[in-house]
C-alpha cells in the first residue's frame, strides 16, 4: 500500500516536472505569462508531492516492510528507530530520492521567493526543472526504491516474496553524526543547483545589471556552508568510526566532496572581482557551471565504481545515466556560452601584480590547481588506463605532496590578500598593514623552533596562521575604533556594530579565521605518534602523557549485536583522566563485525584508542595513537559555519554599487591613515 | 612600473612550474600498479621492483595470525596467491574468509606478496544479489 502511493507520488512528481521544464521553456521563448505561472505553479507542487514518496519509504522502514528490496536490504527487525530513518540514505536508490527531494525542496524556495528576478526566476526555474527531471526518471523508472522483492517460484514464475527479516544496516553506518553527514553533504551538492540555474538563465538571458550574481552569490554561499558541514562531518566521523586514527585519506568519494567546495570556494572569493570591477566574468560563470558538474560528477564516482574506494557503500550500472547528463550539461553550457560571450566582456584590466585584484587572481588559480591536482589524482586509474593500457593509482604522497604547499601559499594570500587595496598598494600602506602581522608570525615561528618543533610545513603552518590572526584581529579592532572614535560605545557595542554593518566582509574574516584554526588542528598531524600493543589483563601500554592500562574484559550481547569490551583506565602521571571502554562488535542482521573506537580528547591532543583485535591465544591487541591539536579541527570548522551564517545575514547597508562601494573603501583607508 | 603583463605570467608560470613539479615526485612516491593474481605470476623478476595492488578473495581457512602479522591465500578467477601482512594499521574488521580484499605492497623473492596495506570488504549476503550480477571486485 505504502510501496504503491510511494510510486505514484514519484510519477506524479516526474509528470508536473516535466511539465515545468517544457512550458517554462516555451513561456521564456513565447512571453506568454499564463503558462509562465503555470510552469511556476507545478514546479512548486514537486516538493510536497515528493515529501509524500519520502514519508512512504520512512513509513516502509518502521513497518519492517522487507517485501520491498530496498528496506530488506538496508533494514532488519532490531535495528534502533534511528537508524531505520537513516536507513533511507543508505543505499543508492534511497539516496538518489532522497537527492531528488532536496532538489525539489531549493526548488520550492526558489519558486515561491525571489519573484523580483523578472524574467531571470523563471527561466531558472525551467532548468531546475531540467535538473530535477534527470533524478526523478532516474528515481521512477531505474533505480526506484519502492521496488518489490521477488523470487523465482518452482514452476518458473516470479512472485513476490518478503524474508523474514532484513539484512541490516552497515554498522559503519550505525552511528548518530550519520543522522546529519549525508543530508548536510546532499544539501550542500544539490545546493549548488541553484547558483547553476541563475548563471545560466542570466547567460542565457543576458541578464542586465549585477542582480543576478547577487542572488548568486548568496545561494553559492548557503551551498558552500552545507558543503563545508557535510565534509567536516565527514571527516569527523571517518575519525570516529573507521579506527585508523585519522580523518581524511584522500579516498576518491572524499575526493569528489572536496572539489567542488574548491571551486565553490574560488567562485565566492573571484565573483567580487565582477562586483566591483566587472572583470573575470567568463571564469566566474564558468566556475559555476564546473562546480555543479563536479558534484554531479560526484554522486557519479561514488555510484558507478569507475573507481574504486572503500567508502563506497552502493554502486551499480547508472554510472553510464550519469555520464550522459554531465555530457548533456556540458553541451548546454558550452552552447549558450560561445552563442553570448559578448554578454561575459570584461570591463577592466589587470594593472599592477600587489593589488586586491592578483591575491584574487593566485587564490583562483592555486584553488583551481589544487582541484586538477585532486581531479588528476582521483582519476589517475582511469587515465593511465586509457594511456598505457596499465591501471596505475596515485596514493595520498601524492595529494599531500601537491595540496600542503598549495594550501599553505592559501593562507598567506588569506592574509595578505584582504589588506590589499584594489588596483593597485602603495609599499606605505604595505608597511601600515603587514609590520605587526609579519613579526608576531616570525616570533612565533622563532619560538616553536625554540622549542624543538622541526617539522618544516607545521612550522610554516603556525607561523602563518600567527599571521593571519593578527591581521584579522588588526581590522576588527581598526573598525571597532573608528566607530568608537565617532560614537563613543563600549568596545563590545562597536564590535557588533562593525560586523552588523558589514555582515558580508566581516563574516567572511570570521571563515577565514575559522579556516586559520583549522589549519592548526590539521598542522598538528605532524606530530602523530601511534603504538600497538598485546594486552592481556593488567598490561599498561606507554604513549606520550599517557598511560593506558587494561582493568576489566567483558563479552555479551545486544538484540543488535555481540560484543568483546575492555575496559581501560587512563593515567596522565598518578591522575586517573577516565575510563575507556573499546569494544568489538559482530552485528547479527548483517554479520559485519565493528570496531567502536574510544577518544579521550583534549585541546592539546586527542588519545585514540582501536581496539585492533585478538591474538590466537585471545589476548586483546590494542593499537593506541596520539593526535595532536585535532580538536582545533572541528573547533574551526565551527567558526567557518558561523562565519557563514555572519555573512548571510543582511547587513544594515544595502547592496552598493561598484562605485559608492570603492569610494567607500578609499574613505576608510584615508580614516585608518589618520587615526595612525 | 614594467609590463604587469610580463610580471603576472612570469609569477604564475613559476607557480604552476613548482606544483607540476611537487606533482611529479609525489606520483613517483605513491605509484601503484594495478593488476591481477594472474598477471602477478607472469611478471616474474620485472614485477619486483614496482609498487603493486592486488585484489581478490580471501580463500576460507587460509588466514593465519602470527603476531600482528596476518598470512592468507588471495583468490582471483581460479589462480591464489599468498599474501603476508606487514602493514601498520590495524587488519581491518571486514577482514574475513571469503571477504574482498585489496592488497597493496610489493612481490617479494620468497614468492610471497608482502601487503603494506589491506582493505577489505565483506561479500556476505551485503550487496544486493537477487538476479543482478555479483559487484565486480574492486580494483579490476
Amino acid at each position: 500500500m505504502m510501496d504503491s502511493l510511494g510510486s505514484f507520488a514519484v510519477l506524479l512528481a516526474v509528470t508536473a516536472c516535466a511539465y515545468a521544464f517544457i512550458a517554462g521553456i516555451v513561456a521564456h521563448r513565447t512571453g506568454h505569462p499564463v503558462l509562465r505561472e503555470t510552469a511556476r505553479r507545478a514546479g512548486v507542487t514537486i516538493f510536497p508531492t515528493l515529501s509524500v514518496a519520502i514519508a512512504c519509504l520512512w513509513g516502509l522502514f518502521l513497518a519492517n516492510e522487507f517485501s520491498i528490496a530496498y528496506v530488506a536490504n538496508h533494514s532488519n527487525r532490531d535495528l534502533p528507530l534511528l537508524y531505520k530513518l537513516t536507513a533511507l540514505w543508505a543505499g543508492q536508490e534511497g539516496s538518489l530520492l532522497f537527492w531528488s527531494w532536496i532538489l525539489s525542496g531549493y526548488m520550492f524556495v526558489v519558486l515561491v521567493r525571489h519573484r523580483e528576478e523578472g524574467e531571470l526566476r523563471p527561466l531558472a526555474g525551467a532548468i531546475l526543472a531540467g535538473v530535477q527531471l534527470f533524478f526523478l526518471i532516474l528515481n521512477a523508472f531505474v533505480v526506484s526504491p519502492f521496488r518489490p522483492l521477488a523470487e523465482v517460484a518452482a514452476d518458473g514464475t516470479m512472485r513476490p516474496f518478503a524474508p523474514p527479516d532484513g539484512r541490516g544496516l552497515n554498522p559503519l553506518l550505525q552511528y548518530p553524526e550519520m543522522a546529519l553527514h549525508p543530508p548536510t553533504l546532499y544539501l550542500g551538492y544539490v545546493g549548488f543547483s541553484v547558483p547553476f540555474a541563475f548563471a545560466l538563465a542570466a547567460l542565457i538571458t543576458r541578464s542586465p545589471g549585477e542582480r543576478w550574481i547577487h542572488v548568486t552569490r548568496r545561494w553559492t554561499m548557503i551551498a558552500w556552508g552545507f558543503l563545508s558541514l557535510g565534509i567536516l562531518m565527514g571527516a569527523h566521523w571517518a575519525y570516529a568510526v573507521l579506527g585508523w586514527g585519522g580523518y581524511w585519506a584522500w579516498d576518491p568519494v572524499e575526493n569528489a566532496s572536496f572539489m567542488p567546495w574548491l571551486t565553490g570556494t574560488a567562485f565566492l572569493h573571484s565573483v567580487m572581482m565582477q562586483e566591483r570591477r566587472g572583470m573575470l566574468k567568463v571564469w566566474n560563470v564558468w566556475l559555476v557551471f564546473i562546480t555543479f558538474l563536479l558534484c554531479v560528477f560526484g554522486t557519479f564516482l561514488t555510484r558507478s565504481g569507475v573507481v574504486s574506494s572503500v567508502h563506497a557503500f552502493a554502486q551499480s550500472p547508472i554510472g553510464h545515466w550519469f555520464a550522459g547528463f554531465l555530457l548533456v550539461v556540458f553541451a548546454v553550457c558550452l552552447f549558450f556560452f560561445t552563442r553570448r560571450r559578448d554578454y561575459l566582456r570584461s570591463e577592466h584590466r589587470l594593472e599592477a601584480v600587489l593589488s586586491r585584484e592578483a591575491s584574487f587572481l593566485f587564490n583562483n588559480l592555486v584553488l583551481l590547481a589544487a582541484c586538477f591536482a585532486v581531479l588528476w589524482g582521483t582519476l589517475f586509474p582511469v587515465i593511465s588506463e586509457a594511456i598505457t593500457g596499465n591501471k596505475v593509482s596515485v596514493g595520498p604522497p601524492f595529494f599531500n605532496r601537491v595540496n600542503i604547499p598549495i594550501f599553505l601559499f592559501l593562507l598567506l594570500l588569506t592574509g595578505v590578500g584582504p589588506l590589499l587595496a584594489w588596483r593597485r598598494t602603495s609599499w606605505e600602506s604595505l608597511k601600515r598593514n603587514f609590520t605587526a602581522p609579519t613579526l608576531i608570525g616570525v616570533a612565533t615561528g622563532v619560538l616553536l623552533f625554540a622549542f624543538g618543533v622541526r617539522e618544516p610545513y607545521a612550522l610554516i603552518a603556525f607561523m602563518l596562521a600567527a599571521f593571519v590572526t593578527v591581521t584579522i584581529v588588526s581590522e576588527f579592532w581598526r573598525g571597532a575604533r573608528v566607530i568608537r572614535s565617532q560614537t563613543g560605545r563600549t568596545w563590545g557595542q562597536a564590535l557588533a556594530q562593525l560586523v552588523l554593518r558589514n555582515t558580508r566582509r566581516y563574516g567572511g574574516y570570521i571563515v577565514h579565521f575559522g579556516i586559520v584554526v583549522v589549519f592548526v588542528g590539521i598542522a598538528g598531524a605532524a606530530f602523530n605518534k601511534e603504538r600497538e600493543m598485546e594486552m592481556p589483563m593488567g598490561a599498561t601500554l606507554e604513549l606520550g602523557r599517557y598511560a593506558v592500562t587494561v582493568k576489566d574484559r567483558a563479552q555479551g550481547e545486544t538484540p543488535n549485536y555481540i560484543y568483546d569490551r575492555l575496559t581501560l583506565e587512563v593515567r596522565r602521571g598518578d591522575k586517573v583522566l577516565t575510563m575507556l571502554m573499546p569494544e568489538r562488535r559482530l552485528y547479527k542482521a548483517s554479520e559485519q563485525p565493528l570496531t567502536k573506537v574510544m577518544i579521550h580528547s583534549g585541546w592539546r591532543e586527542d588519545l585514540y584508542i582501536y581496539f585492533a583485535g585478538v591474538t590466537e591465544t585471545g589476548v586483546p591487541i590494542i593499537h593506541a595513537y596520539l593526535n595532536p591539536l585535532v580538536r582545533w579541527l572541528w573547533i574551526g570548522g565551527g567558526i567557518v559555519i558561523l562565519g557563514t551564517l555572519i555573512a548571510l545575514y543582511p547587513g544594515r547597508q544595502p547592496m552598493k554599487v561598484a562605485v559608492s562601494e570603492r569610494a567607500a573603501t578609499r574613505e576608510r583607508e584615508v580614516a585608518y591613515a589618520k587615526g595612525d | 612600473m614594467s609590463n604587469p603583463k610580463v610580471k603576472f605570467a612570469i609569477a604564475i608560470g613559476i607557480l604552476l612550474g613548482a606544483l607540476a613539479w611537487l606533482a611529479v615526485i609525489g606520483m613517483q612516491e605513491s605509484k601503484t600498479y594495478y593488476i591481477t593474481v594472474a598477471e602477478l605470476k607472469q611478471m616474474g623478476e620485472s614485477a619486483r621492483e614496482k609498487r603493486l595492488r592486488v585484489g581478490g578473495r580471501v580463500v576460507a581457512g587460509s588466514i593465519q595470525r602470527e603476531g600482528r602479522r596476518v598470512r592468507f591465500l588471495l583468490e582471483q578467477n581460479d589462480e591464489t596467491v599468498p599474501v603476508v601482512y606487514v602493514g601498520r594499521d590495524p587488519v581491518p574488521d571486514t577482514f574475513v574468509d571469503h571477504a574482498e580484499a585489496l592488497v597493496e605492497g610489493r612481490w617479494g623473492e620468497d614468492g610471497v606478496f608482502h601487503a603494506q596495506k589491506l582493505q577489505a570488504k565483506c561479500a556476505s549476503k551485503y550487496e544486493p544479489a537477487e538476479g543482478e550480477s555479483p559487484s565486480a571486485s574492486p580494483g579490476t
